[in-house]
């Protein structure tokens, strides 16, 4: 038999029962439907989490003074040994790698920052041109640091929305001068608000040059410096260069500690991966549902349709092919129903984009593959037994029925 | 062409056996136009049944064309109803959701045979049954006679050595009866071996060769005086 007939013939006695049609479709496309709205769920949570992320700074490689062991103490307190300060020389140093794109030394502290009367505690960080980039900020207003030798300590200085507010109000602020404990800043910049990113209120801060602030607070230690790497793949090697590097600086001292962002948004990735597959497996128990319908409605369907069946027998149909006639049914059915599924699946994630605008909803390939898949695998399977049956049957009896 | 030889066919029902068929030899020539009679129970749909291929004897043998058909697998007994043997029921069995040219075709979809030529066969198969105009009716828009037709040209579409008929004007009337038995009738003029089951006696006397059939034996053969 031709498959192009059985296509036909199976079409024709689906055609033939609307209402059984009509229900093993809807059972089929609301399992396939919920699988992708579930899983596009979970990866928009997925992409919204590492959006956050990403927007803290790509390929971002974070580089602490001192060593921290994970247990057993300081052992430098036992032997007297503090660890050694990070210098801008150090920071210096590490851009001499091709796998190094920028590097910021940042410094950080807590000074009282005054205009006119007004005046406030207010955290200063002390860093170079390339923080913006590092940290993905924009500028509201104005420019950022300008990039000069780190050394320089020019007097100016960049504010956060909060700060602006407190200290100026709607006045205009560019050019400004404002005091920073002893010395006085020439405002050339407002940071645009990002709300809060990793702790950091970024509205909430005053950035200036960073030898601006080691002489305001009078120390030559860097409390961090911020790498960010070529590219994601390179981070490993930059980890390696960074702590042979500055161990050369410093005497074969191993003392610092290197952190990567990438670590940590690894973990979120695989939870919420986790999450996104848990959420389809729960889905996919609808498409299990649904086959098991499909099973019970061939079931009667063979029942009704023993005459036939009897039929084809005396024919000439072999069993083989009365299997097939019925497993063309059914795999047409779960087609059928995985697009019509597809259809719903897509129209109820555009609703939930459309209500919840902040979600990055998008089906990843894998689930439409799973959806349908998993449709036709279950189509298939529950209407074997049905199929079986059928074929079975004594056409002599069958054909005994009016 | 058909040879039976100690044909045995028992049904267990509950704890017992039903003997259907004890022991029948019989042998029929090609182009033979037989009838078998018999009261209800008597064995006559086991033995149609038998020689269609739709039932294994218990033991016997049934040699078809020269070739011992009880041996063979079901795949291969189905392969040989369609190429060989055509039949037509009692209640015509046609597909309800299909049109008459289609349920014509079924055979010659089920063989895999190409479009073309099935579609050639089936305008010959409705013109031979005086039924062309009704091509694109379903069996419930047809009458009993052309449900007949229809079935008995599903039958021969495959153009079968043998026609085997099991009651075939037991649901109708006496015209249209007449006019299935005419058309049976000039099918086996034209070289088909056509037997045909029945209770009715005017239908039966009509065949060259009778069979009367009594609990599961042949009682009398005309063929054997």
């Amino acid at each position: 038999m031709r498959s192009i007939d059985i296509a036909r013939y199976a079409l024709g006695s689906l055609n033939g029962a609307r209402s059984r049609t009509a229900l093993m479709l809807l059972a089929m496309s609301i399992g396939v439907a919920s699988v992708l709205v579930l899983t596009s769920l979970g990866e928009a949570a997925r992409r919204y989490v590492s959006g956050e992320f990403a927007s803290l700074g790509t390929n971002l490689v974070i580089v602490l003074p001192g060593r921290t062991e994970t247990a057993g103490g300081e052992p430098s307190m036992l032997i007297g040994d503090t660890p050694r300060a990070l210098t801008l020389g150090d920071a210096q140093a590490l851009l001499r790698s091709s796998l190094i794109r920028r590097v910021a030394p940042l410094n950080i502290g807590s000074a009282p920052v005054s205009y006119g009367g007004l005046e406030r505690d207010i955290p200063i960080w002390g860093s170079t041109a390339e923080l913006l980039e590092i940290r993905h900020w924009k500028m509201g207003l104005g420019r950022f640091l300008p990039k000069a030798e780190w050394d320089r300590a020019s007097p100016v200085c960049v504010l956060g929305q909060k700060v602006r507010k407190e200290l100026f109000g709607n006045q205009p602020v560019l050019g400004e001068w404002v005091r920073i404990g002893d010395r006085r800043f020439r405002v050339i910049g407002i940071l645009e608000s990002a709300g809060e990113s990793l702790g950091v209120a970024v509205e909430d801060m005053v950035i200036v040059p960073v030898a601006s602030i080691q002489r305001l607070f009078n120390t030559s230690s860097l409390f961090r410096i911020l790498v960010e790497a070529r590219s994601r793949e390179a981070i490993p090697r930059v980890i390696e260069h960074i702590t042979r590097t500055i161990r050369e600086r410093h005497q074969g001292e191993e003392d610092i500690t290197v952190i990567t962002q990438d670590a940590v948004l690894a973990t979120f990735d695989n939870i919420l991966q986790a999450l996104t597959l848990t959420v389809a497996g729960i889905a996919a128990i609808s498409l299990g549902v649904a086959g098991i319908l499909i099973m019970n409605v061939m079931l009667v369907a063979v029942a009704q349709r023993t005459t036939e069946i009897g039929l084809l027998k005396a024919l000439g149909a072999p069993g083989r092919q009365i299997i097939n006639l019925f497993l063309a049914e059914a795999a047409l059915l779960s087609l059928l129903g995985a697009g019509l599924g597809l259809v719903i699946g897509q129209i109820g994630n555009g609703l939930i984009g459309y209500i919840y605008p902040d979600l990055p909803m998008g089906t990843p390939l894998w689930a439409f593959v799973a959806a349908i898949g998993v449709a036709l695998g279950t189509g298939l399977l529950f209407s074997l037994l049905p199929a079986r049956r059928a074929a079975r049957l004594d056409p002599v009896q069958a054909l005994a029925r009016r | 062409m058909i040879d039976l030889e100690n044909i045995q066919r028992i049904f267990p029902v509950g704890d017992q056996e039903v003997h259907a068929l004890r022991d029948i030899n019989l042998h029929i020539d090609a182009g033979e136009y037989l009838s078998i009679m018999g009261p209800s129970g008597s064995g006559k749909s086991t033995l149609l049944n038998l020689l269609g291929l739709l039932d294994r004897p218990t033991a016997g043998r049934y040699r078809l064309d020269g070739q011992d058909v009880t041996t063979l697998s079901d795949n291969q007994q189905a392969h040989l109803r369609r190429e060989r043997i055509g039949f037509v029921f009692q209640f015509f069995h046609l597909v309800p959701r299909l049109t008459a040219a289609q349920n014509i075709e079924l055979p010659m979809v089920l063989a895999g045979l190409p479009v073309d030529a099935r579609q050639l066969r089936v305008q010959q198969a409705l013109r031979d049954m005086g039924i062309s105009d009704r091509a694109g009716h379903r069996p419930d828009q047809l009458s009993g006679g052309q449900r007949q037709r229809v079935a008995i040209a599903r039958a021969t579409v495959m153009q079968p050595g043998l026609l085997l008929a099991d009651e075939p004007t037991g649901n109708l009337d006496r015209a249209s009866g007449k006019d299935v038995v005419d058309i049976l009738e000039t099918l086996q003029r034209r070289g088909i071996t056509l037997i045909v089951v029945t209770h009715d006696p005017e239908l039966g006397e009509r065949a060259q060769r009778r069979l009367h059939m009594v609990d599961g034996t042949i009682v009398n053969d005309t063929a054997k005086p």
